[in-house]
C-alpha cells in the first residue's frame, strides 16, 4: 500500500519503520523540512543539543551501548562539518551510526550557496559508506539501505546528505522498499578448513594467547569467548576496545596490552608462540615496533573484514568471519583437536603478573593520586555500571584501574582518540540504557571541549555521573613533554587547577550538581554522594596531581621489549630467550 | 615492483570513481592508469586500474575495493592471458620533406593518420604499452608536438565474461 506524502514525511516514516527511537541534532536550514514531521512522531524522541559533534558521539554512545544504530541529524554545511569528527571516531571504532543531513537545494548544489558544504565528498574515506539524495523516492530505501550498511558486517558509520527540495517534494511512501546493494555481501561464516587449521595450530603450540578486540563484543561472542577460554586454557588479552569482554577477575586474564598495557599483556604476545587474534586489528598502539612485535609467534587472525587480515602483521591462518561463529566453531573444532600443555607458560606468565602488577605511587604532600579515584569509583560504583571516557591519562587509568566484568561498559574513543568524546557519548549511552549507572570520566582538557552537552543532559533529564580528573594540563601531552622534551612544558598548562573554569560553578550553571574533592580521604564520599543524586547530572571536580604518570608504557616507535614499569624501570623477563 | 591490471566493476553511479581514486589515494597506493567507461550493462561499469605493486600491497588494495559498497567484482587481468590496448594520439611535425617518413612509420605501426596539416600530422595507434612506447621513439626525432593518451583497457581472453555472475547479482536486486 502507497501513501502520498513530502519527503520529509517519508523520512521521519522510515526512521520510524527500521526502529529508530532516538535522534540526537540540530535543526536549521536545509533540514528544517525534516523537524516539522519529527515534531508530530511519537515513536522518534528528538533530543536537541547544544553542538553537533555531540549529536555525533551521543548516537555512538548510544550505539555503543545498545548495540542498536545510533541516530544523528544536523543541516547542511556547518552543522555536518560539525559531525565530521565523531563521524571519523564511528569509522576508526566501528560503531554504527547513521548521520541525516540537510543539504541545499538540487539546483544549487555545486554552487557555493549559502550554507553548502559537499559532505559526501568530505566523508567519502571516514564513512562505510554514504548517499546524496536528490529524489524523495529514493528517501525510504535510501534509509533502509544506510541502516543496512552501518548495522551489517563490520558496523561503521553511514551518511545520508538529502538536498531540500527532495525533503519538501510530493513522493509515494510504501514499506518496506527494496534494497540495492548488490555490491554488498559481508562475509559471516568462517571456512571450515580455515577453522580446522587455527585448531591444529592450538594444539601444537606451548604458548598461545587470546588477543581480544572490540570486534568479540560486536559480535555479542562474549560467553562463547569465556567457553573456549575456559576450555583451551589459554591466556586471554584485552584491547582497550574489548575491556569487560572477558572479565578482568578471571585467572586467565592477563589485562589489556599495547602502549600502556599491563606488563602480563605485553609479555604474553611477546613471549607467545601463537597468537590468536579475534576482532583486532593489530594496531600500533599494540604491536609497537612493528617488525619486534611478537618475534616468535604464528598468527591466527580472525576478523569480519577482510581488509585487516595481514594488514600489520602476516596471518598464518586468516579467518574471515562473524566472531560469533568464529568462536563457536572454534570450540567445537578444539574439542576434536585438543589442546597444548600451557604449564611452563602458565607458571612464566603467573610470574609476570605477580611481580609486575598494575601500580602507582602516592604523593607525599597528600594530594591526590587518580589512579585511586579510579580503584574507589570501580569499588564504589561496581561492574554494573556504564564507564564512558575521553581521551589521555584518564582514559588509561579508567582502563587500568577499573575493573570491567561485564562487556561493552568500557566506552571510549580508540582509534581516533577524540577528546571531548565522554560527556556527550555518555549522554548517549544513558538515553539508551536509563535503567543503568553512567560514569563519564574526563580530563579537564577534554571537559572543556564539548561540557556544553551538560545542559541537554539537564534538560533532557539525563543524569549522568561525570568524573572531571583534573591535574591542570593536557596531561598526556605533559606526560610527553615530561619524558621526550626535556620537561619543555610548551601549551599544556590549562591552569584549571586555579579555578578557570570553577567546574563546580560551571556545573551548577548548567543546573546539575557539582561536587569537589582534593584529598584521597574524600574520595569515598564524594563518590558515594555522586552516586545518591539520580535527579540531575552530578558533575565531581577531582583535583589530582600533576605529576601523576601513566604506567607502564611502551615509548612511541619502539619495541614492546622495551616496555617500561616506571621511569627508566624494566621488567626482568626470563632468561630463557 | 611489478604492474598488476585489475578489472573493477562498478554500479553505474555518481561518484564511484572518486570513491576509488580516494581510496587509492588515502591508502597510499600508487595508480599508474586508469580508464573508465561503460559495459554491455547500462548498469555496470568497468574501470581497468593499473598499479605498480608489490603482492602484498595488491592483497590490500583489492580487499580494501572490494569494500566499497559500489564495487560489484574484481578481477586481475594475467598479460598473458589477456588483450591489454591503450589509445594514443600524437601531433608529429611533418612538412613535405619529412611526411613520407613519418607515414611509413604510421604503417609500419600500424598506426593511422587522422590529420593533416602543412606542418604537422596527428596519428591515432593502439596496442600494448611497450609498442606505443617503441612508437613514440621513432617519432621523436620529427619532433612531438603534442600527445595524448587514454588509460589501459583489458579483457580477458577466451569465451569466459566476468561480467555474467555480477549482472545476476544485479537483477535479483532489481
Amino acid at each position: 500500500m502507497t501513501e502520498r506524502m513530502t519527503g520529509a514525511q517519508a523520512l521521519v516514516r522510515a526512521l520510524e519503520h527500521v526502529g529508530v527511537d532516538t535522534v540526537f541534532g540540530i535543526p536549521g536550514g536545509a533540514i528544517l523540512p525534516a523537524y516539522d514531521p519529527l515534531y508530530d512522531s511519537v515513536k522518534v524522541r528528538h533530543v536537541l543539543v547544544r553542538h553537533e559533534q555531540g549529536a555525533g558521539h551521543a548516537a555512538e554512545g548510544y550505539a555503543q551501548a545498545t548495540g542498536k544504530v545510533g541516530v544523528c541529524m544536523a543541516t547542511s554545511g556547518p552543522g555536518a562539518t560539525n559531525l565530521v569528527t565523531p563521524i571519523a571516531d564511528a569509522y576508526m571504532d566501528s560503531v554504527p551510526i547513521v548521520a541525516i543531513t540537510g543539504q541545499v537545494a538540487s539546483a544549487a548544489i555545486g554552487t557555493d550557496a549559502f550554507q553548502e558544504a559537499d559532505i559526501s565528498g568530505i566523508t567519502m574515506p571516514i564513512t562505510k559508506h554514504n548517499f546524496l539524495v536528490t529524489d524523495a523516492a529514493d528517501i525510504p530505501r535510501t534509509i533502509m539501505e544506510a541502516f543496512h550498511i552501518a548495522s551489517t558486517g563490520r558496523p561503521g558509520p553511514v551518511l545520508v546528505d538529502i538536498s531540500k527540495d527532495a525533503l519538501q517534494a510530493q513522493t509515494e511512501f510504501h514499506w518496506p522498499p527494496t534494497m540495492q546493494l548488490p555490491g554488498y555481501r559481508p562475509v559471516t561464516r568462517p571456512h571450515s578448513k580455515q577453522i580446522r587449521e587455527a585448531a591444529k595450530l592450538i594444539a601444537e603450540s606451548r604458548r598461545p594467547v587470546l588477543y581480544v578486540g572490540g570486534g568479540v563484543h560486536k559480535a555479542g561472542a562474549s560467553a562463547e569467548l569465556l567457553q573456549l577460554a575456559e576450555l583451551t586454557e589459554i591466556p586471554v588479552i584485552t584491547t582497550l576496545m574489548a575491556r569487560g569482554t572477558f572479565p578482568d577477575g578471571h585467572p586467565q586474564h592477563m589485562g589489556m596490552p599495547g602502549m600502556h598495557g599491563s606488563v602480563s599483556a605485553v609479555g604474553a604476545l611477546q613471549k607467545a608462540d601463537l597468537i590468536v587474534g579475534l576482532g583486532v586489528r593489530f594496531d600500533d598502539r599494540v604491536t609497537g615496533q612493528l617488525s619486534t612485535f611478537a618475534p616468535h609467534a604464528k598468527i591466527v587472525h580472525a576478523d569480519i573484514d577482510p581488509a585487516e587480515i595481514s594488514k600489520n602483521r602476516h596471518a598464518d591462518v586468516p579467518i574471515v568471519g562473524d566472531c560469533k561463529e568464529v568462536i563457536t566453531d572454534l570450540i567445537g573444532a578444539v574439542g576434536t583437536a585438543g589442546k597444548g600443555d600451557y604449564t611452563d607458560w602458565w607458571t612464566l606468565l603467573n610470574g609476570y603478573k605477580e611481580t609486575y602488577p598494575l601500580g602507582y605511587d602516592e604523593f607525599e604532600d597528600g594530594s591526590l593520586a587518580p589512579q585511586y579515584v579510579m580503584q574507589r569509583l570501580s569499588a564504589i560504583a561496581g561492574p554494573e555500571t556504564y564507564y564512558v571516557a575521553g581521551v589521555g591519562q584518564h582514559q588509561m587509568w579508567a582502563s587500568q584501574f577499573i575493573d570491567y566484568e561485564n562487556p561493552g561498559t568500557f566506552i571510549n574513543s580508540g582509534g581516533l582518540g577524540t577528546m571531548g568524546f565522554a560527556v556527550p557519548a555518555a549522554m548517549g549511552a544513558k538515553m539508551g540504557r536509563p535503567e543503568a549507572t553512567v560514569w563519564a570520566i574526563d580530563g579537564d582538557g577534554c571537559f572543556q571541549m564539548t561540557n556544553q552537552e551538560l545542559a541537554t543532559c539537564a534538560i533532557e533529564g539525563v543524569p549522568i555521573k561525570i568524573a572531571v580528573i583534573n591535574n591542570g594540563n593536557l596531561g598526556m601531552v605533559r606526560q610527553w613533554q615530561t619524558l621526550f622534551y626535556d620537561k619543555r612544558y610548551s601549551n599544556t598548562d590549562l591552569q584549571t587547577t586555579r579555578r578557570i573554569p570553577d567546574f563546580v560553578k560551571l556545573a551548577e550553571a548548567y543546573g546539575c550538581v557539582g561536587l569537589r574533592c582534593e584529598r584521597p580521604e574524600d574520595v569515598d564520599a564524594t563518590i558515594k554522594k555522586a552516586m545518591e543524586i539520580n535527579d540531575v547530572p552530578v558533575v565531581v571536580d577531582f583535583v589530582v596531581h600533576q605529576d601523576a604518570m601513566v604506567w607502564p608504557m611502551v615509548a612511541a616507535g619502539t619495541s614492546n621489549d622495551d616496555i617500561k614499569i616506571a621511569r627508566d624501570m624494566a621488567p626482568v623477563w626470563d632468561s630463557e630467550d | 615492483m611489478s604492474r598488476h591490471t585489475l578489472s573493477v566493476l562498478v554500479e553505474n553511479k555518481p561518484g564511484v570513481l572518486a570513491r576509488v581514486s580516494s581510496l587509492f589515494s588515502r591508502r597510499g597506493f600508487n595508480i599508474d592508469s586508469l580508464a573508465v567507461g561503460p559495459t554491455e550493462h547500462d548498469d555496470i561499469s568497468r574501470m581497468t586500474i593499473v598499479v605498480s605493486v608489490e603482492e602484498l600491497p595488491l592483497e590490500q588494495v583489492t580487499k580494501q575495493l572490494n569494500k566499497l559498497v559500489n564495487v560489484l567484482k574484481i578481477v586481475e587481468l594475467d598479460t598473458s592471458l589477456s588483450v591489454q590496448r591503450e589509445l594514443m594520439l600524437i601531433k608529429v611535425k611533418a612538412d613535405a620533406d619529412s611526411r613520407s617518413h613519418v607515414l611509413e612509420l604510421v604503417q609500419l605501426f600500424r598506426a593511422r593518420c587522422v590529420d593533416v596539416a602543412a606542418d604537422a600530422v596527428t596519428i591515432e595507434v593502439t596496442g600494448t604499452p611497450d609498442k606505443l612506447e617503441a612508437f613514440v621513439k621513432v617519432l621523436e626525432p620529427f619532433g612531438i608536438k603534442e600527445l595524448v593518451q587514454s588509460g589501459m583497457v583489458a579483457i580477458g581472453r577466451g569465451a569466459r565474461s566476468i561480467t555474467d555472475r555480477s549482472l545476476r547479482a544485479l537483477d535479483r536486486t532489481a
